[in-house]
């Protein structure tokens, strides 16, 4: 008799990461850890010079170097790659001009470090330099020279809409106050730098790509394109990653240069980055000045804004005309207002190019925006909680740019950290140099319009079930520490009913598992899990009805325990073997594919171009209150405590959300008191991690944690995302803190020690002055 | 350009193993556990001391693997990450940093479990801020440390425990 078995549960269930033990022992393998006998090493030959005409690149002395088996320039490719279609103007290595300091000129692949590192000193890069830009102003100004001849006066993009009447809301409103904000040039520093290793068969005329990229779909095309290879030659395989909040989320040239030179040199090359390289590389959160003006009514309503964001867009497009974009729709979303206007410039330099860093485009704009909000709930003399709950959106609705809105939580969020933070009872009795401040922030859950229109769905699913009664996951989706092959394995077994270990997953191998766009703009758990979940009710559908056949029964009877598929008026059953056994009879191992589209009320507005951009199933919102102290003499900021509550739909797995929105929080706070990337005239000054001052475990503070869950209609279980909307909130409860402190409310970021030091000098001798 | 020529016998013993090998004077020890013993579960993560990720020990004590020349470790003992499980069954420092979430992306973790294997040792039962102390030459990106630190209790209960069962 079969034993009867029950569903499991992995769903809200706090689960380790299905990879754990090898990352904990050290057998986790990263692209740089694979090192086969006979690979030669890559090397980079960068531009010493921010702008310049090349002339020549010499690379005869170093090719004729013993030990160096190829050396490729940008003769070696004339294609350009890039993220978007519509903004492909990058050469894997320059030709013709070199527009940032670092930019790659040449490759080098040699039998050793040591004859690669002097090839590279041989190579002679003769070249005319330009006028160089740095700042967006430079770059804008009258006779500055164009970067790209089909940019003029250097903006890549220039955006503009106006919804309702911004002027007559301004008018009618009882306050209106606006402020500049600088918000400096951020970098992800993920643990990982980037590295790639190609193994290219000259007999088969073959490429095989290792790389540390959360987007292998995108290295592939892009390797195919600059290759000029068909795509099918080429097997592409993402390795475990060290991390990525969106620092490779567009193939980056060190993927392609390391591939143009295996072809070179018909063998393999491994290229690993160092940090500074990876610095270089970028792809960070570009400068930023955004001028905020907002109306508000005497209760807090919000009757209008209009807002202005300048971003310092570097040398190349990446993903900047997004950028822009996102930074002006998604001022909608989070509260209930329809006037606004908003006009953006994004503006080519001559500095590395940024990227879409976790948050894209969001933090810098509702940083400005909560603080200005805040700034002005003093002056109305109203509670920051209360000045936000007047304008809280009422769900399911759309925002006035077409947003849809199915799950919103954030009063919820509010209210939890409220009390968390103990707000109504120790605000303003906290003592001199101490304070709390509130913040908050959301984020789509994957972008419902996607970025190369294929026409495919938005995510598919394979799930193998073969004689050994195993299960495997096969998806695309790129695991790079999110957590995302646990949650798809949680949501396959929850289906199901299995327990997790019955199930293997197998990810982002281009020769096994189905294509997927990448992790990016936290799309994974909505969209992939989605179509996990109708990949595994698939399958379950062909296991109940062999079920129902072997028991003589109609599907619509049958029960299915987990391991144990009965009719309903049966007791025994079919064992977990038997069922498996009966659905493979005269069919052989079984694979089921499930998919996921979006639906078109969520593909954002037509009321203004680019309005597309910002259009997501479903939103994650975060509000966040932040305990400060200064240190009078020194401006020193400790952050002594933060509360964070993320309304995330549904937590699948609470553990990982809870991480999530810990290193979320943790990022903001870099951000805000003492991460810059800093240039001088072009050279990278920054580019360690000990000039770029990411917070280590002392001043760190502690996190505490709560999960909010709305349940999303359209999301995985009502899930929605969890890895991104947190950052943004800190920002601006962490500066507003500090007026709650001292008085003083700092603007521009990172709000270093010299920095606030300045600002509560300043407000010093003015008391002092109106004293007297 | 460093003379490759310039060859010294090193005779160390690199988890419990003894290995005896002519290796360049200018090698770090880092790139010869990966390169030349294939231990790769020590990470590079920077340009040299900044992020932790290469921790391994020392006769003991934690050493940055990319800032260690392999000739100075000639009679020395060298663990590494490897060296922590016993037979595939995770030490309590890695099952913490397992179970407690205390890896996310992993890379920084074999650096973290390695430095938090020496606190350990000196310290079976150390206070939050003698952990945030002892952790503090490791960066991690992922995690804002908060499941880092927990991760580190619960191994610490966990090797007091057994220690109580052991008495």
């Amino acid at each position: 008799m079969n034993e009867i078995s029950k569903p499991v549960h992995s769903i809200g269930v706090a689960k380790p990461l299905i990879d754990g033990p090898e990352k904990v022992s050290g057998k986790a393998m990263y692209s740089a850890d694979f090192i086969p006998d006979d690979c030669l090493v890559g090397r980079i030959f960068r531009s010493p010079v921010s702008h310049a005409e090349i002339i020549n690149v010499d690379i005869s002395k170093a090719a004729a170097l013993p030990g160096v088996v190829a050396v490729i320039t940008g003769d070696d490719c004339d294609e350009t790659y890039g993220i978007l279609p519509i903004a492909r103007f990058e050469y894997p290595l320059a030709r013709d001009r070199v527009r940032y300091r670092g930019e790659p000129v040449a490759c080098v692949a040699a039998v050793d470090v040591e004859s690669a590192a002097a090839a590279i000193d041989l190579i002679e890069f003769t070249y005319k330099e330009l006028p160089a830009y740095y700042t967006s102003e430079d770059a804008m100004a009258d006779g500055a020279i164009d970067l790209h001849e089909h940019r003029p006066g250097n903006i890549e993009r220039d955006v503009e809409y106006e919804l309702g009447d911004v002027d007559a809301g301004m008018e009618d409103a009882d306050l209106v106050m606006e402020q500049n904000y600088n918000c400096a040039e951020v970098c992800q520093v993920q643990s990982e730098p980037h590295a790639a290793i190609a193994e290219y068969d000259p007999e088969r005329g073959t490429m095989t790509v290792h790389a540390s990229t959360q987007v292998p779909y995108y290295v592939h095309l892009m390797l195919a394109k600059t290759l000029k290879m068909d795509k099918s030659r080429i097997h592409m395989i993402k390795p475990k990653i060290g991390g990525g909040f969106g620092c490779r989320t567009e193939c980056l040239n060190v993927e392609l240069i390391c591939a143009l030179a295996a072809r070179a040199a018909e063998g393999t090359v491994r290229l690993v980055a160092s940090r500074e390289e990876t610095f270089i590389t970028h792809r960070g959160r570009q400068e930023t000045d955004v001028w905020m003006k907002i109306g508000l009514k005497k209760d807090g309503t919000i009757a209008a804004v209009d807002f202005k964001a300048v971003m310092r867009g570097g040398g190349y497009s990446g993903y900047g005309i997004v950028t822009i974009l996102y930074a002006g729709s998604l001022i909608y979303g989070m509260y209930d207002f329809e006037a606004c206007r908003y006009r953006g410039l994004r503006v080519l330099t001559n500095t590395p190019p940024p990227g879409a860093m976790r948050g894209h485009g969001t933090v810098d704009v509702r940083y400005a925006f909560e603080s200005l909000l805040d700034e002005m709930a003093v002056e109305l003399g109203l509670d920051p909680f209360t000045v936000r709950r007047k304008n809280l959106l009422v769900a399911p609705t759309f925002t006035f740019n077409d947003l849809m809105i199915n799950s919103y939580a954030l009063g919820e969020c509010m209210d939890w950290v409220e009390e968390k933070s103990g707000w109504k009872e120790r605000k303003g009795k906290m003592g001199p140099l101490r304070g709390l401040g509130l913040g908050c922030s959301h984020y789509p859950s994957g972008a419902s319009k996607p970025v190369n229109w294929t026409g495919e769905p938005h995510a598919t699913v394979h799930l193998k079930l073969d004689w050994d009664g195993s299960i495997t996951i096969l998806t695309g989706a790129p695991e790079i520490g999110q957590g995302s092959d646990t949650v798809m394995t949680q949501c396959v077994a929850e289906v199901l009913g299995l327990d997790m270990s019955r199930l293997r997953i197998l990810s982002s191998d281009s020769k096994l598992t189905p294509k997927d766009n990448g992790s990016y703009s936290s799309r994974v758990t909505y969209m992939v899990g989605n179509a996990s979940i109708d990949a595994a009710t698939k399958l379950k559908t062909i296991l109940v009805e062999a079920a129902a056949k072997k028991l003589d029964a109609k599907p619509e009877d049958i029960e299915c325990l987990g391991e144990t598929y009965r009719a309903a008026s049966q007791d025994e059953g079919l064992s977990w073997d038997e069922v498996v056994y009966a659905a493979l009879e005269g069919e052989g191992t079984i694979t089921v594919k499930g998919n996921f589209d979006t639906i078109p009320e969520s593909w954002g507005t037509k009321k203004y171009r680019g309005g597309a951009i910002g259009g997501s199933m479903a939103y994650a919102y975060a509000a966040e209150v932040v305990e400060v102290s200064i240190d009078p003499d020194t401006a020193q900021i400790t952050v002594e405590k933060v509360w964070a509550a993320q309304d995330v739909g549904r937590a699948l797995n609470p553990l990982s959300v809870e991480g999530q929105i810990q290193g979320s929080v943790w990022m903001g706070m870099g951000q805000a008191i003492s991460e810059e990337t800093l240039y001088h005239e072009g050279l990278p000054i920054s580019a360690s991690m000990l000039d770029y001052r990411v917070p280590t475990i002392i001043e760190s503070p502690p996190i505490e944690t709560g999960i909010i869950e709305s349940i999303d209609p359209h999301g995985p279980f009502g899930a929605k995302e969890a890895g991104e909307t947190a950052l943004a909130a800190f920002i601006p409860a962490l500066t507003n803190a500090i007026a709650d402190a001292i008085g003083v409310r700092p603007l521009d970021l990172p709000v270093t020690p010299d920095r606030l030091l300045a600002l509560m000098e300043k407000k010093a001798v003015e008391t002092k002055d109106a004293a007297e | 350009m460093p003379n490759p020529d310039n060859k010294n016998l090193l005779r160390c013993t690199v988890n419990g193993k003894e290995h005896e090998q002519s290796i360049p004077d200018n090698l770090l020890l880092v790139d010869y556990l990966r390169e030349y013993l294939g231990l790769t579960g020590t990470k590079i993560g920077c340009d040299g001391g900044e992020c932790g990720c290469c921790t391994v020990l020392l006769d003991g004590a934690p050493r940055h693997a990319c800032l260690t020349l392999a000739a100075v470790c000639d009679d020395a003992r060298v663990e590494t990450i490897e060296s922590l499980d016993t037979r595939g069954r995770l030490s309590a420092i890695q099952r913490g940093f397992h179970e407690k979430l205390g890896a996310q992306c992993g890379f920084c973790t074999p650096g973290m479990v390695m430095a938090a294997e020496a606190l350990l040792r000196g310290n079976p039962a150390p206070s939050e801020d003698q952990i945030r102390r002892g952790m503090a030459a490791n960066i991690c990106r992922c995690t804002g440390y908060v499941k880092i630190i927990e991760a580190v209790q619960y191994a610490a209960a966990e090797i007091g425990a057994d220690q109580e069962a052991a008495q």
